[in-house]
């Protein structure tokens, strides 16, 4: 038997495998930019220091046979890009950091 | 008699077609610890009721090398036979035949058997055991497929439809079974999915097993696409029968009835939920308190396990229960809970079955990852199918019903027939003592004991709110029963209700949250 709290009660219960495996919510961080997908660097367009806008293609990750343009979140700096060309990343895998 | 050489040329002809993909195939299909297609119908079937069609079909390719292969039955086996004495229409794929492989005859020969069960209104049962669409078929197959699901949509909650999975299932196949109305799985047998491990892996690079991926385990436990989970198929053949004497043989039928008797001692009603309402207990044993023989037959138990849903008799009469199971996540709802109730709750209006609700629930999932997966959209499906079922709704409270969870779990509002409650229960917008804290949030606070405040309006709450006289005093509930009164309750309720007929709003079907 395990706890489970809903509203202001602890409940003495099961819980189930899906519970315990479910996924805990962390904040977003804008200047990491992951890959949504798994796939392959096909080509990096942006250089470390280079300065961008919101909206400017930084790298392509080919995936499911189709070119997917990764773009940049913010106003920034390219701070690390984290991937060569070539590489095959699986997915929420850090592709560059914004600055 | 002249006719004497004819008739030993048909026997002939069987006898070859029912060797199937020939001695070497069938050993394979032995070695893999699977029975043979026609091994299969006949453990079925009540004995020597089969009766096969379409025997002698021939496919028609050409393209490939097709015209050299002789493909028996084109790798399909469809017929009608008894089960229980009653009559059934089932098919079953032949994988010792070119795999089992889809092509247009084979498809053919399946939806000729699917429109003799919907124009003569009984059971289908469908045995799939296949590699797929036969590729040197080619739209063939695809159109094949296409004529099948149409006809299982055109088929849903007239007849009972009954998807079996003893081999592969994959790609487009699978969405047969996941129209029909019940899918059988049976460990280390059973494959479904759509994509297949070795495209996962080239495209993705993920890399994992058929039975990982899509075995029995995974369907009765995580996808909930399965809803009976066997050991062998000789236990999924019993489990198909035993939910055949539950069901009537189509929407317009009325289920076989059953041996009435009394529920068994060893489930005393009065004893099962503990006093103490953080306690677990399980539902289950409430259910056999109530049901004749303490009989009941549930329907994916793996799956969701926060409810409970399944058929019990009552005065030998099918009835579909739906509880919340407060021995497992404490009875919550959640989204693959809300799509379990409200499945099932739309196949037992569709067959007239009446529906028995146990009530104990402390509200919903709380969670990020429930709000993001569509909790919302998933919970409204439960109050959807309450409000658009008309069969019989009989609702027993037997311990917490707070907030949205009172209302969801076939509430007066939501048009139950019979709102029961027992003196335990508590019917209020939230537990008291969450309303204690916002509603006396001032006195607490300033309170010289605020802890000893606290517990003092928790109390108060108690006493006054979270008992089920003031949703009695409302009308809201009908009745409030002593645990000991809840099976005569529910048979008195469900004998006045036999006739129970309402209208709806014109309209040709309305948009439920899908």
């Amino acid at each position: 038997m395990e706890s489970l709290q809903v509203g202001s009660v602890v409940y003495t219960t099961r819980l189930t495998k899906k519970f315990r495996n479910r996924p805990l919510w962390k904040q977003p961080d804008m200047k990491r930019i992951e890959s949504i997908i798994p796939g392959t660097i096909q080509r990096i367009m942006a250089r470390e220091g280079d300065e961008v806008t919101a909206g400017t293609p930084l790298l392509i990750v080919e995936a499911m046979k189709m070119r997917n343009e990764v773009l940049s979140t913010v106003d920034g700096v390219v701070k690390k890009i984290h991937v060569r060309e070539g590489e095959m990343v699986p997915k929420s895998h850090l592709l560059v950091e914004l600055g | 008699m002249s006719l004497d050489k004819k008739v030993s040329e048909l026997q002939k002809r069987r006898e070859q077609v029912q060797q199937g993909g020939g001695e070497k195939a069938i050993q394979k299909q032995v070695a893999m610890g699977k029975l043979t297609a026609r091994e299969r119908i006949i453990k079925l079937l009540d004995e020597g009721s089969f009766n096969e069609y379409d025997m002698f079909v021939e496919h028609e390719a050409r393209d490939f090398g097709m015209d050299q292969k002789v493909l028996h039955g084109d790798g399909v086996i469809t017929g009608t036979g008894n089960i229980g004495g009653r009559p059934v229409c089932i098919y079953a794929q032949d994988f010792t035949v070119a795999g089992g492989s889809l092509g247009v005859m084979h498809a053919r020969k399946i939806t000729k058997i699917m429109d003799h069960s919907l124009k003569m209104r009984m059971p289908l049962i469908g045995i799939n055991d296949s590699g797929g669409a036969r590729i040197q078929e080619g739209v063939n197959s695809l159109a094949g497929y296409g004529e099948i699901f149409f006809r299982n949509t055109l088929a849903s909650g007239v007849i009972p439809q009954i998807s079996v999975i003893l081999g592969p299932c994959a790609g487009g196949a699978v969405y047969s079974p996941a129209l029909t109305d019940y899918v059988f799985v049976v460990d280390s047998i059973s494959k479904m999915f759509i994509t297949g491990p070795e495209v996962i892996k080239t495209v993705l690079g993920e890399d994992i097993s058929m039975e990982e991926l899509g075995g029995a385990r995974v369907h009765s436990e995580i996808t909930g696409n399965a809803h009976f989970f066997a050991e062998t198929e000789d236990e999924c053949f019993d489990q198909i029968k035993s939910l055949l004497s539950y069901l009537p043989w189509s929407n317009t039928d009325v289920p076989a009835r059953k041996e009435v008797a009394e529920p068994l001692k060893e489930f005393d009603i009065s004893a099962i939920v503990p006093a103490e309402k953080r306690q677990p207990y399980d539902v289950r044993n409430i259910i056999r308190a109530i049901t004749d023989g303490s009989d009941f037959f549930e329907i994916q138990e793996q799956w969701a396990a926060n409810i409970v849903i399944g058929f019990g008799t009552l005065n030998g009469r099918t009835v579909g229960f739906v509880a919340n199971q407060p021995l497992v996540l404490a009875g919550v709802l959640d989204v693959d809970s809300s799509d379990k109730a409200a499945r099932f709750i739309r196949y037992c209006d569709a067959f007239n079955i009446p529906i028995i609700t146990l009530v104990d629930l402390p509200g919903y999932l709380p969670g990020v990852d429930q709000e993001h997966a569509g909790v919302i959209r998933h919970g409204a499906k439960v109050l959807y199918a309450y409000s658009e079922a008309t069969v019989p709704k009989i609702t027993v409270i037997l311990r917490k019903a707070y907030g949205g969870g009172y209302i969801a779990m076939n509430s007066r509002h939501l048009r139950a027939d019979f709102v029961f409650a027992w003196p335990d229960a508590e019917v209020a917008v939230m537990g008291p003592e969450g309303a204690a804290n916002i509603i006396f949030r001032k006195e607490i606070a300033t309170a010289e004991d605020p802890d000893k405040m606290r517990a003092q309006k928790v109390q108060e709450y108690k006493e006054k709110f979270a008992n089920p006289y003031v949703a009695a005093a409302k009308g809201y509930i009908d009745s409030v029963i002593e645990p000991g009164e809840t099976r005569k309750s529910l048979l008195h309720a469900l004998s006045v209700s036999g006739e129970k007929q309402v209208g709806m709003p014109m309209k040709k079907h309305g948009i439920p949250p899908f």
